[in-house]
């Protein structure tokens, strides 16, 4: 067996009820380097994988922070820099610019929610290497699909592939290493 | 009696009919995009995009020759610009109820329609932003509006509601393109992996981003989705108080009043909903998505406009209270002269399309009758169009000096310009309709479909036997 040769062992499952089964036994199997892959969120199936809450909440709100604080800092080297009273209202305050503060504050978390989301998936990345697997596209349809890593230390050829099929996955096929067998594989 | 007593099975509407599987609502939605061009779509886009050129050669004459071009003249100079400017921006909030509060609230519904309203949220946008754009006169200097330096050395006026409008105009459209294009990526994923044609593979490729469905990464997505619909609630509300703000922080009779906020969000999601109905109902007939866009969601649709359209009623009664019981003569004359004054056909055109007709969907019938639904919902958009101009014009030509009373009339290039918005709106949604998703596949397979729920494994669609499982 030569582990760099490829990348890793991919199964397939028909239903949500089969493939949420079938990743708490991985699971309980012990691999560590293996992903599951769905053509919508199935509810709690993370949480069965053992994956932790999302930390996009805090970038989110970094974000926000950076907003508000923007905006505070916008109105007020703007206004000190040029003071010019208008309609009465004082130089600075925290009342006449609030909306500036609320949008800006909205705008940045939405900044931090989105491009959060892509730094947290380390995406784009148009190229991995289970998109090789010729039966992949499936898995954006209706098919759910493991794949375990050949980097897995509990990895082997022969018994993760009986593994696989006796947890109720068909279609086990071995994912080639592709192109980007020196990228080290997924996170 | 009580250990007797069992609960009532109560079936739950499908929200896809006919026990649709995975696969088949992805060839449906997918198979839209993917299919020939039919022939009315260009016939569409070319008129559209005919009707477009109006904006165009308008604005360019706008330009070259000063806004004196538009109706506006004294006492009255925020004409057409404004209505039009409140009427579209109104329409996007439908946009991002769909698809932000409604999200919030888990109505499930939702699901069939959102990539459609947020589209048209988009786009509503888009036509709007044009308005004060080239209302400001010299349109180049336009950029002034942004906290940048210029050879003045004077810095916006955060003061003014007009700025606050900036912020909250620029900010809505950012994160309205920002939700709906991140709501798309696993469509456009899928897109990709049935692309058979190079230049749909690296458009839908690029468009895509690298999605691959990994659960850890639906984690962070559905995370980011739920931030996003958190933050675009406050956001859409603040978008429509602030817009009343132009008005309400003024002091003239009519606009000066505590009510715009609320009221102004109730019209704006009327309006929209409105609109997503003329759009979805001819999209729901022509593509024939009967099964997922069913009668329960045209009903849910027309509940939510008659809830807006009543708070919309409730609104303009009680601002004929408040003008009587203010005892403020200017106020009471306001609002007695926009029923019975110099525009008060415009008035009654506004009650008659927007209080009487959404009472009608308190019927089964109605909403039942799907031609029928279309009819009123172009009525609910023209009642609003009204309803911003009533505001708009009759204040201003009608204020405190009857000395300096005035009758405002759009003209010729006010028409065209308006009427090429509509042309611009249909060319942008004809090109989604052609090459984006325009219902969320991911979301309605999860969403939707009962046999999504990991625990449901006595659904038939989930059973080992069954033959539709499609075999590769």
């Amino acid at each position: 067996m030569n582990p760099s040769a490829h990348y890793g062992m991919i199964a397939t499952f028909d239903t949500t009820p089969e493939i949420t089964r079938a990743a708490g036994l991985v699971r309980e199997a012990g691999f560590v380097k293996w992903d599951v892959y769905t053509p919508f969120p199935v509810h709690g199936l993370d949480a069965v994988m053992g994956e932790k809450r999302s930390r996009l909440g805090g970038l989110s709100l970094a974000g926000g922070v950076l907003g508000m604080l923007t905006g505070i800092a916008l109105v007020a080297f703007m206004n000190l820099n040029y003071p010019l009273i208008v309609g009465g209202k004082p130089i600075f305050g925290i009342i006449f610019p609030f909306p500036i503060f609320y949008e800006l504050t909205i705008l940045l978390a939405a900044f931090g929610a989105f491009f959060g989301m892509f730094f947290l998936n380390r995406l784009p990345r148009h190229h991995h290497p289970v998109f090789e697997y010729e039966g992949f596209g499936a898995s954006s349809d209706d098919k759910f699909m493991i794949v375990v890593e050949a980097s897995d230390p509990m990895y082997d050829e022969l018994r993760t592939k009986v593994f696989l099929e006796s947890i109720g996955g068909h279609d086990v096929t071995l994912i080639p290493a592709g192109k980007m067998a020196e990228d080290g594989g997924a996170k | 009696m009580i250990e007797k007593a069992q609960p009532v099975d109560l079936p739950r509407r499908p929200l896809v009919e006919n026990q649709r599987d995975y696969h088949w609502i992805t060839e449906k939605v997918c198979g839209i995009v993917e299919g020939k061009t039919p022939v009315w779509w260009w016939v569409f886009f070319g008129l559209s995009g005919m009707v477009a050129t109006f904006a165009l050669v308008g604005l360019v004459y706008l330009v070259s020759t000063g806004v004196g071009v538009w109706g506006l003249a004294n006492p009255v100079n925020w004409g057409w610009a404004i209505v039009n400017f409140v009427f579209w921006i109104g329409i996007g909030h439908a946009g991002t109820l769909i698809s932000a509060i409604l999200c919030l609230l888990k109505q499930r519904w939702r699901t069939s329609i959102n990539r459609t309203a947020e589209a048209m949220t988009v786009f509503a946008v888009v036509c709007a932003g044009i308005f004060p754009l080239f209302h400001v006169g010299r349109v180049w200097f336009a950029w002034w509006l942004f906290p940048l330096p210029n050879s003045n050395a004077i810095w916006p006026n955060f003061r003014s509601p007009l700025e606050w409008d900036v912020f909250a105009v620029s900010t809505y459209f950012t994160v309205s393109t920002l939700f709906w294009y991140m709501g798309m990526i696993p469509d456009l994923g899928t897109l990709r992996d049935r692309a058979t044609v190079v230049w749909k593979k690296y458009f839908y490729g690029v468009l895509a981003m690298g999605w691959r469905n990994s659960v850890r990464h639906w984690k962070n997505y559905e995370m980011a989705y739920l931030l996003l619909a958190g933050l675009s609630t406050p956001l859409v509300l603040s978008v429509h108080t602030i817009v009343s703000f132009d008005f309400a922080a003024s002091l003239l009779p009519g606009w000066h009043t505590t009510i715009f906020p609320p009221y102004f969000v109730a019209g704006a999601i009327f309006s929209g909903f409105g609109m997503v109905l003329t759009l979805i109902l001819p999209i729901r007939a022509v593509f024939k998505l009967h099964d997922l866009i069913t009668q329960y969601h045209i009903d849910c649709m027309c509940k939510i406009t008659l809830a807006t359209g009543s708070m919309v009623g409730y609104a303009y009664a009680m601002e004929f209270f408040i003008a009587w019981y203010g005892a403020n003569s200017f106020e009471a004359f306001a609002f007695i002269n926009r029923a019975g004054g110099q525009y008060w056909w415009a008035y009654w055109i506004m009650i008659t399309c927007n209080v009487i007709t959404p009472q009608l969907f308190w019927f089964k019938a109605v909403r039942r009758n799907t031609a029928l639904v279309w009819v009123m919902s172009i009525f609910v958009n023209v009642g609003m169009w009204f309803e911003r101009f009533v505001i708009t014009v009759t204040s201003l030509a009608n204020d405190f000096l009857p000395s300096s009373w005035g009758y405002y009339s759009p003209t010729v290039v006010d028409i065209f310009t308006f009427a090429g918005t509509f042309g611009l709106f249909g060319f942008l949604f004809l090109l989604f309709l052609r090459f984006l998703p325009l219902i969320a596949v991911a979301e309605i397979k999860a969403l939707a479909c009962p046999q999504a729920d990991p625990h449901n494994e006595d659904h038939p669609l989930n059973r080992k036997s069954n033959p539709t499982h499609r075999s590769e």
